[in-house]
């Protein structure tokens, strides 16, 4: 009977949103698959290291063992985590299905859609060829390797603040280099950077090459005020310049927003598809926060709820739920 | 059989005057992608026990050969053969993924 069973919800996605949209999904017995991805399983917070600011560590917890934990939550109520890829996805109808890496497809009533967003490519030849040789995207993960060294930010936001900063304590020069000569990024961030010592700004250029066979060596840089070009010998590149919501998957499947996420109801998670609901970072091009991805996937659990019992009252035939909701019964904890 | 740790003091004997291939992986603690890697890494290494020898090199105890072997991103898995770095592969990545970047030696 297991074997033709299907699943009432499927989560992409294993970030703070995807985590919480499982706990709920499992604590109210719609038996929630998460797929987590092969690699990026636990997401964004995965790269960081203290995570200061969410709400019931006081001490800070690691970003690595938050996502442990949100996981090991899920679990405990019956969420089953896949470390596979969504690689497609077939959402029109009334079933949803996940074509995983693997080649098998998973189904279930509703979808969940909470594939964060990834660092923002500069989009130069020399980035891809050179990347994690000399060419990063994350300064917590690499910036021990540049003890002593010299190397460069690109970006002028409150991340490229905060990674020129942090990397100061390994290299013995950190460059940032900004397209324009006043930076995004929040007072008191540009304060603490402008204080730094270690920290030289590059105003008005973009970086146009990246030079090394197999490591870097350098950047062409050319001036956007008038057009000169010049070259900086450097022994890293951090790049810091925003993120994009990771709808690959979705394109021409959901509506998107100007801002390039995908586009919800109002306050709700409800997506232009009917049974599809979004969470986290992939909705949201403003805060960006593990709290109001973790509220987020909230709401989307809460809104599967709403529209599988709406469903149900609607009278369509759904003998498979009543399955489910035997199985699910004979371990409830709750 | 999981993969089993190398140090810089037996680094000479370990990997480069090792027989066969052997498979250093890079890591550290408070590398996430690394959690991801390990795993997958000590399947294969009990799915392939005599063709290839993976062994883990923890970067924070060991910074003299991340430094001499010019990493600069972890997990960083380099494969030794005749005391030479003939494969190098950056980031985690899927098993699948990562037994193709290996056919030469486990295949």
């Amino acid at each position: 009977m297991k074997g033709a069973l299907v699943r009432q919800v499927i989560i992409i996605g294993s970030g703070p949103a995807g985590y919480t949209a499982a706990i709920y999904a499992a604590r109210a017995k719609l038996n929630p698959l998460v797929v987590a991805s092969s690699v990026e399983a636990g997401g964004e917070l995965m790269n960081t290291t203290d995570v200061e600011n969410f709400p019931g560590f006081p001490e800070g917890i690691q970003g690595p063992d938050l996502m442990t934990k949100m996981q090991e939550q899920a679990e405990r109520f019956g969420a089953e985590v896949l470390y596979d890829d969504a690689v497609e996805l077939d959402i029109e109808g009334p079933v949803k299905r996940v074509k995983l890496g693997s080649g098998k497809v998973e189904e279930a009533d509703a979808l969940i859609f909470a594939t964060g967003s990834a660092p923002r490519k500069i989009g130069i030849e020399g980035e891809s060829r050179l990347s994690g040789r000399g060419v990063s995207y994350c300064a917590t993960c690499d910036g021990f390797f540049f003890r002593e060294r010299v190397i460069a930010v690109v970006g002028g936001g409150d991340s490229a603040m905060e990674e020129a900063t942090f990397l100061t304590k390994f290299a013995s020069k950190v460059y940032i280099i900004h397209r324009r000569d006043e930076l995004r990024a929040s007072k008191i961030m540009q304060e603490r950077a402008f204080k730094n010592e270690k920290i030289e700004f590059v105003w008005n250029s973009e970086v146009v090459d990246i030079l090394g066979d197999d490591a870097v060596t350098g950047v062409v840089l050319r001036n956007t005020v008038d057009g000169s070009t010049s070259e900086l010998a450097l022994d890293g590149v951090f790049v810091a310049i925003g993120n994009d919501p990771r709808v690959h998957l979705v394109h021409g499947k959901l509506d998107l927003t100007p801002e390039g996420t995908v586009w919800v109801d109002g306050r709700s998670s409800r997506t232009s598809v009917p049974g599809v609901f979004a969470a986290g970072d992939v909705i949201d091009p403003t805060y960006r926060q593990a709290v109001t991805a973790a509220g987020s996937g909230t709401v989307a659990a809460l809104d599967v709820e709403h529209y599988l019992a709406a469903r149900g009252e609607a009278g369509e035939p759904d003998v498979r739920g009543d399955q489910i909701e035997n199985l699910a019964g004979a371990d409830a904890t709750v | 059989m999981t993969a089993k740790a190398t140090t810089s003091a037996t680094w000479e004997q370990d990997v480069l005057q090792a027989e066969g291939p052997v498979l250093v992986d890079f890591w550290a603690e408070w590398c996430g992608p690394c959690r991801m890697v390990s795993p997958v890494l000590d399947e294969i290494q009990s799915e392939h026990p005599d063709k290839i020898t993976i062994l883990k090199l923890n970067v924070d105890e060991n910074p003299d050969l991340a430094m001499q072997y010019r990493i600069t991103s972890i997990p960083a898995m380099k494969v030794f053969q005749g005391g030479e770095v003939k494969t190098t592969i950056i980031g985690a990545k899927p098993k699948f993924a990562l037994e193709q970047d290996l056919a030469e030696f486990i295949g």
